[in-house]
């Protein structure tokens, strides 16, 4: 198996590739009882109150936004939700977090200069796309530290420069 | 001579080579850059403060940044500077014409650059200086306006006093971040074989002949090894009188190899350029109000805490925890060479991490905001103008479920690559394999750590 792969290094292509499908396709962890998450958003120049919001997946999100000083909007990335709010009427927003990951929330309202980075986060756990990302680059890393070693073992100075 | 894997595209493709050879090719793109960037200064000047409704903030910071980051440099290398309008005034000033090569000197005091900044320290600390202002350049149109304004003023100054694009060379921030990326592009200018320049008496690439100027970039071709430096303006293959100039297709990366030529101010430019996307993807694009704010300058204090907590950062922290990476290298290997330039060397390996950062940071905000550039096309100045009938387009946000495959994709990628990188130049130190392999462990950790935090705030 060695000696094969020290001749055709590029096979070793072939267990990363089938080790980051594994990664890809790993299950998520089992569903957990689904609650309802009541939040209360608070937009204002340039940043929303929380900015990081945590639910699991499954759950349902009741979201009370407030605008404090302009007028502000809330669009939810993925789940492509949107509100616009103004000072002293609050929005409701309610929505079941049926997808795993993390997820900006963003000012879709002209607000000020600082407008297109106004930003939150709402991170729904598991939060397996970054378990995986994760896992895919880990993969990847050790296939190309086996491919150096192996490719490299038996090159000269000149071969491995010149990527031959 | 290197010409393995080598494509020349100028004798593949004959209409390329007669397009870059006509003296009007070079001008006639930079008429039209210079109209959107003079377009982009009275926009951002005259027009609307918000930045989302000006044409200079979208069609800088959205569409050309882009276009730049994401295709230009990484597959063009210098191509930009091929039509970048910041020197043309000074450059056409100089000349005394825009098409014709006129006889007769450069109109220029002709003085000498000092040699202690014949270097990209200049352009290091001037891109750093941009950098703790950016969050307010991003988004303040007249500040945009004025920043574009002192590059076009200073670039024709300089024209004045310095012979050739001494600003393009030594002073752009811009330059010199593309200059360093394009070691990574498959696209190389080169002499098909130096001995020919090297034997030629009258060196009409340096001088200029009648079909052309000297190299503007004070670049002799016969000894181009890398891209860093020539600016692809194709004087050299106006003038060249023995057809010796090659435009290659050549694998990615191939400058990265050309141990002779790293220094120390390109190192740097490294770990600015890496720094400043980290930080960048922290201010800009995470959930922290506060720090916009800072970075904003909502107070002098939080700023100047801001602006010096970011340059410490590029400057100190980064190379130094790099430094201490290096400092173990040595103790694994028991390498002797010099500190420095296994510093300098092993810093390279930074370079497609870098751009492959800049471009997941792009994406995070550039598919968010583009479809502002079709409102600001109809009304570039924010009154209310409907020049195409696409002013009313409502914002959109392409590709928000998308980013983070892309951004994944684009960082492993330059991951990959850094550590293909990083394998090589330890070869470069230990002609042997295992202790060059074991050499290019802690730089790989380095590399992935780096790459794991990008992971960390893109989608953790």
């Amino acid at each position: 198996m060695q000696q094969l792969l020290e001749n055709r290094p590029r096979l070793i292509g072939l267990p990363v590739l089938a080790l980051m499908l594994v990664v890809w396709l790993i299950p998520p962890p089992g569903a957990t009882h689904a609650t309802t998450h009541e939040i209360s958003l608070d937009a204002t120049q340039y940043e929303y109150a929380p900015g990081r919001v945590h639910v699991n997946q499954g759950d349902r999100v009741v979201i009370t936004l407030t605008a404090a000083d302009v007028v502000h909007g809330f669009y939810l990335d993925g789940y492509g939700l949107e509100r616009r709010v103004e000072p002293g009427v609050s929005q409701q927003i309610t929505f079941t977090a049926d997808k795993a990951g993390k997820f900006r929330y963003r000012c879709s309202v002209s607000c000020g200069p600082l407008h297109p980075f106004m930003i939150g986060e709402l991170v729904v756990e598991s939060n397996t796309p970054y378990w995986r990302a994760t896992g895919l680059v880990l993969v990847a890393v050790g296939g190309m530290l086996a491919y150096l070693w192996l490719t490299g073992k038996n090159k000269s100075y000149q071969e491995v420069i010149s990527g031959k | 001579m290197l010409t393995e894997g080598r494509i020349d595209l100028l004798e593949r493709i004959p209409l390329l080579k007669r397009m870059l050879k006509a003296r009007a090719f070079q001008p006639a793109m930079m008429l039209l850059t210079l109209f959107v960037f003079t377009l982009a200064i009275l926009t951002g000047i005259a027009g609307t403060p918000a930045g989302s409704r000006n044409f200079g903030i979208i069609f800088v910071w959205i569409v050309w940044w882009a276009l730049l980051i994401v295709v230009l440099v990484p597959f063009f290398g210098r191509l930009w500077c091929t039509i970048c309008p910041i020197p043309a005034p000074g450059e056409w000033l100089q000349r005394r014409a825009i098409i014709e090569r006129l006889p007769g000197k450069l109109r220029t005091r002709g003085l000498r650059w000092p040699r202690r900044l014949k270097n990209m320290w200049l352009q290091n600390f001037g891109f750093l200086g941009v950098a703790v202002f950016s969050t307010i350049i991003l988004t303040r149109p007249n500040v945009s306006a004025w920043l574009l304004l002192s590059f076009l003023l200073v670039g024709v100054a300089l024209s004045a006093f310095y012979k050739n694009r001494v600003f393009c060379r030594y002073v752009c921030p811009v330059g010199g971040f593309i200059g360093l990326y394009s070691l990574l592009s498959p696209i190389e200018l080169r002499v098909a074989d130096p001995n020919v320049c090297a034997d030629h008496k009258t060196k009409d690439c340096v001088t200029g002949n009648e079909h052309g100027y000297g190299c503007p970039w004070m670049v002799f071709p016969g000894d181009l090894t890398r891209n860093v430096y020539c600016g692809m303006c194709f004087e050299c293959l106006k003038t060249c009188p023995k057809n010796n100039i090659v435009l290659n297709l050549r694998p990615f990366g191939s400058d990265l190899m050309v141990a002779k030529e790293r220094r120390l101010d390109e190192a740097y430019k490294a770990f600015i350029m890496l720094g400043c996307a980290l930080l960048y993807s922290v201010v800009l694009l995470g959930p922290w109000g506060w720090l916009k704010n800072w970075a904003s300058m909502d107070t002098l204090p939080h700023w100047a805490l801001y602006a010096s907590s970011f340059v410490i950062f590029n400057l100190v922290l980064l190379p130094g925890l790099f430094a201490l990476v290096v400092w173990l290298i040595r103790r694994i290997t028991g390498n002797q060479r010099p500190f420095h330039q296994m510093f300098v060397d092993f810093a390279y390996t930074l370079i497609p991490l870098g751009l492959a950062a800049w471009i997941a940071f792009s994406f995070g905000f550039v598919l968010i905001n583009g479809s502002y550039a079709l409102v600001v096309l109809s009304d570039p100045f924010g009154w209310g103008w409907n020049l195409f009938g696409t002013s009313g387009v409502s914002w959109t946000p392409l590709g928000t479920s998308l980013i983070p495959f892309l951004q994944v994709g684009v960082l492993t990628a330059g991951l990959l690559f850094a550590l293909n990188t990083a394998y090589k130049v330890a070869r470069q130190h230990n002609a042997h394999h295992r202790p060059a392999f074991l050499a290019m462990l802690p730089v790989a950790g380095f590399a992935v750590l780096v790459t794991l935090g990008f992971l960390r705030l893109y989608l953790g």
